[in-house]
């Protein structure tokens, strides 16, 4: 194989929990993927942005931009900028894989901050979520009782992707895990939606297959605030009901 | 200095190389489709190579030009016209005030740089003049090239109305550049299999390089959807989310692939089957719905000896270039 790297290893992480295995793959000629495993898991996430946070915190010349999904951490880089400043022996691929296998073995110890716990208002009131009432109906629950357990939970937020500040949250009380729709409709910004395990904000409007159960009067995604994405991976999250009335006056604000 | 849109086009953006560093914000990197053909453009008329272009998609809008000033025109030949006059892709031109751009006939190619002398005068957004059409943001107001849009040029010391012959809309300085190999063979792709290739049946990896796949007229900006025959996996293993990159090749549950270009999603699901090589993303860039595309496997030595190769000669190019540039003005 062109330098796949497979290796079982263990390693204390944050929780305690173990490490046992990983895999650092090519995601093309330009990007290394190290990969924990195709779960969706809090220690695991919380590894991968340990090493996002030491990777950054020690670059290298090259290194363009990270990303941590569920299970993993993603390294884009100009392998042209590798060969010239540090003059692998093999390719830069080779060279960057070993960064990521130093950030996995340096971020042993490392604990996450416990991060605040962000409040987020959710109108659910008929005509903010419009595949509550069909929700409630597959999962024999009230709609009062589908709200209730949704902002029951505390989410994780895994990761940022599909479209700018969109959160995929989880994991959502298997009561109300209804899966995705068949064929994708349109969204409105703001909407919360439910997809099996995972819940997540749209921060556009955009078509999507989520089922919307309500939705937020704040802007999630501001190209221009000096911050452009309120929630970021490692967040922890929490929803809260409001009325009509009370989304109405937010909007005004 | 400026230009003015007299006629908008299908989809003329304003791109740079790309908005790198911010994908973990679900912001994609974006930018200009063929790295190449705007890199040159920049260099014929003496610009910084990551400088703002405007990507014209055909048909292709009109352009006034306000003042005298230096242009170039690379990648697709959509048969580019100064008034009545064809004018010459890869080249520098100095344009007269008052002269019209535009693109009477598609000859070949799918994206046509223009860039100007000092580069077009746009705020940046998060580091990056490239037009992200989603979030409304960068280039030109976050949008789409319409009518009436004026454009300035960053001021520059430089001016070339002296090389204009009296009478002529322009004149097209002498040297120009060879592309080399870079869009030779055009539908021959490289790529290097991805995580999931072992998951296709030993047929299915056959047919990924033995068959030819056709790109489907719903192919965009996002990405390529490719028809061709079935690809199957020995296993349906369902995938969590994970990072996708400009190249990579996916298997839609459909058996059918979609390669992700410039404005993919940052993140996705399906099988990645594969990745074009860097060094083969400009001439797809340049491919076009109805095309073929051979697929040829190689490895990640190799990918990287091409791309360093493409980038040693955009090197000697930029230093031809500017060499040329300092003797015209000198």
């Amino acid at each position: 194989m062109y330098g796949c790297v497979l290796k079982k290893l263990t390693s204390t992480i944050s929780n305690s929990k173990v490490i046992s295995q990983y895999k650092i793959f090519p995601l093309g000629d330009s990007a290394v993927t190290f990969d924990m495993g195709n779960s969706i898991s809090e220690p695991l996430n919380q590894k991968a942005l340990a090493m996002q946070h030491w990777l950054l915190a020690h670059p290298f010349e090259g290194l363009k931009d990270c990303l941590v999904a569920y299970s993993s951490l993603t390294v884009l880089y100009n392998p042209v900028l590798i060969k010239k400043y540090y003059n692998p022996a093999s390719t830069a691929y080779a060279w960057v894989a070993d960064k990521l296998q130093q950030a996995f073995e340096k971020t042993v110890q490392t604990k996450q901050a416990a991060r605040e716990l962000i409040q987020i208002p959710v109108c659910y009131e008929a005509g903010y979520g419009p595949d509550l009432a069909a929700l409630a109906r597959s999962t024999q629950l009230t709609e009062q009782e589908v709200v209730a357990i949704h902002t029951d939970t505390i989410y994780n937020v895994y990761m940022i992707g599909f479209l700018p500040g969109f959160s995929y949250m989880g994991e959502v009380d298997e009561r109300i895990a209804a899966p995705r729709k068949q064929t994708p409709s349109p969204v409105l910004a703001g909407s919360v939606g439910i997809a099996g395990s995972q819940t997540g904000i749209y921060p556009l409007n955009s078509p999507g297959g989520w089922q919307i159960v309500g939705r937020t009067p704040l802007r999630l995604f501001d190209p221009f605030a000096p911050e452009p994405v309120k929630l970021q991976a490692g967040d922890r999250v929490q929803f809260y009901a409001i009325t009509k009335e009370e989304f109405v006056s937010y909007s005004v604000i | 200095m400026s230009l003015t849109i007299i006629k908008p086009g299908l989809l003329d953006t304003l791109q740079d190389q790309g908005r790198a560093g911010y994908s973990r914000l679900g912001i994609n990197r974006g930018g200009v489709m063929d790295r190449y053909a705007a890199q040159v453009a920049n260099m014929l008329v003496g610009n910084d190579t990551n400088e703002a272009v405007i990507e014209i998609h055909f048909p292709g809008a009109q352009f006034l030009f306000e003042q005298n000033t230096l242009i170039s025109i690379t990648g697709g030949n959509y048969n580019a016209m100064l008034n009545d006059e064809p004018v010459p892709l890869w080249h520098p031109i100095v344009v007269r005030k008052n002269a019209i751009l535009h693109f009477p006939k598609l000859q070949n190619g799918s994206r046509c740089y223009l860039a100007v002398h000092g580069g077009f005068c746009v705020s940046k957004w998060l580091n990056s003049y490239s037009t992200h059409l989603k979030a409304a943001a960068g280039g030109f107001h976050g949008r789409k090239l319409e009518k009436g849009d004026e454009i300035s040029f960053k001021e520059t010391s430089i001016y070339f109305a002296g090389l204009l012959k009296p009478g002529k809309e322009f004149e097209a300085l002498k040297w120009g550049v060879d592309t080399g190999n870079t869009y030779e063979h055009p539908n021959e792709i490289f790529f290097i299999p991805g995580n999931e290739w072992e998951q296709l049946t030993n047929q299915s990896k056959d047919a990924m390089v033995e068959d030819n796949f056709t790109i489907h007229p719903f192919s965009d900006r996002m990405g390529y959807q490719l028809k061709g025959v079935d690809l199957k996996r020995h296993q349906n293993t369902e995938l969590v989310s994970s990072a996708v990159s400009f190249g990579t090749i996916q298997l839609l549950p459909n058996g059918q692939l979609i390669v992700l270009m410039a404005d993919h999603q940052t993140t996705g699901g399906y099988p990645r089957i594969g990745h074009v090589i860097s060094a083969h993303l400009p001439k797809l860039a340049q491919l076009r719905p109805s095309d073929c595309i051979h697929f040829i496997r190689t490895d990640i030595d190799k990918a990287e000896q091409l791309l360093i190769a493409q980038q040693q000669e955009l090197n000697i190019l930029q230093r031809a270039c500017m060499e040329r540039l300092n003797s015209m003005v000198c």
